[in-house]
């Protein structure tokens, strides 16, 4: 109980962001807030504030697992790296052989999502492999 | 006055007795079902109030059945509150995490990760808006508990 209050604000902003499917589960004295945003700056929103409380991530009492929602028609999507090309791999795993690159910003398909942390995609010369999801960002 | 006092103790007492003796016969019938066990009653002049948590709605309508039926029950008041039940948090196993955790990391040299028991222990140095990302990534892997011991430069 203490650690729902302590992540108290955290809580009550995803309960007004309408985070989809809420769950906020106390367990071996870590606290688990699972959910889907409705967008991604809702779920930016929800880390400053739990960087807010908990600063760096120090605390080590809370996994925030926030998804975004994302339209079953998405086809596109943007690779959002820092500035570095996304290697395009064979398979999930970054222990799988890269078969192609895409740039930073540049709009790539989505074939797949059935791998959670690593989507299908195809880059512009048609080359299809697997990237990390989480460099990719879905495009109107 | 004092015998209208002494009157009215008595019958207070009176009542509180039966209420109390209503009471425990209302708790051992909902104690001997688990679906009902959750539910708390008070009696009082013979109106049983049901407070508490159970799982189901057949609990929760049960527990007045029970009440209702109960020999000294004149009314039940139903106040209590059906809890959905919590699945436990499913922690990814020490292997897959483990094997996920090297792809999340690999973008972040200076950063050490390793995982016992469903924990992910970090060390090394990184940089403020490096940490939030490399979090983001971890915490989406259903790890049990991150345990952040990274230097921010």
């Amino acid at each position: 109980m203490a650690l729902q209050d302590k992540y108290k604000n955290l809580i009550d902003e995803a309960t007004r962001s309408e985070v989809r499917g809420l769950q906020v589960r106390e367990q071996n004295g870590v606290l688990y807030v699972d959910g889907t945003a409705p967008n991604g700056a809702v779920k930016d929103q929800l880390w400053n504030t739990y960087n807010q409380i908990d600063p760096n991530f120090a605390g080590g009492d809370l996994v925030l697992d926030i998804k975004t929602a994302m339209d079953a028609t998405v086809t596109k999507v943007k690779v959002n790296t820092k500035s570095s090309n996304l290697n395009i791999r064979k398979g999930p795993g970054t222990d799988q052989p890269v078969v192609g690159k895409a740039a930073h910003g540049e709009v790539i398909t989505l074939v797949s999502r059935s791998n959670e942390q690593w989507w299908q995609v195809r880059t512009k010369d048609g080359e299809e492999g697997y990237a990390y999801a989480e460099y990719l960002a879905a495009e109107d | 006055m004092p015998i209208i006092i002494l009157a009215a103790t008595l019958s207070i007492t009176g009542c509180k007795e039966k209420d109390s003796t209503v009471k425990t016969r209302v708790e051992e019938k909902l104690q001997a079902n688990q679906e009902t066990a959750g539910t708390m009653v008070a009696v009082d002049a013979g109106v049983a109030t049901l407070t508490g948590q159970v799982s189901t709605d057949n609990g929760k309508m049960e527990s007045e059945n029970i009440a209702r039926g109960t020999k000294g029950v004149k009314s039940v008041v139903n106040n209590i509150t059906v809890t959905a039940p919590v699945a436990p948090v499913t922690i990814t196993a020490d292997d897959p995490l483990t094997t996920s955790l090297r792809d999340a990391t690999k973008d972040h040299p200076t950063v050490n990760a390793s995982v016992l028991n469903g924990t992910v222990t970090l060390t090394g140095t990184i940089s403020k808006a490096d940490n939030l990302i490399l979090m983001k990534k971890i915490s989406a892997l259903n790890p049990g508990k991150i345990d952040n011991q990274l230097t921010i430069k």
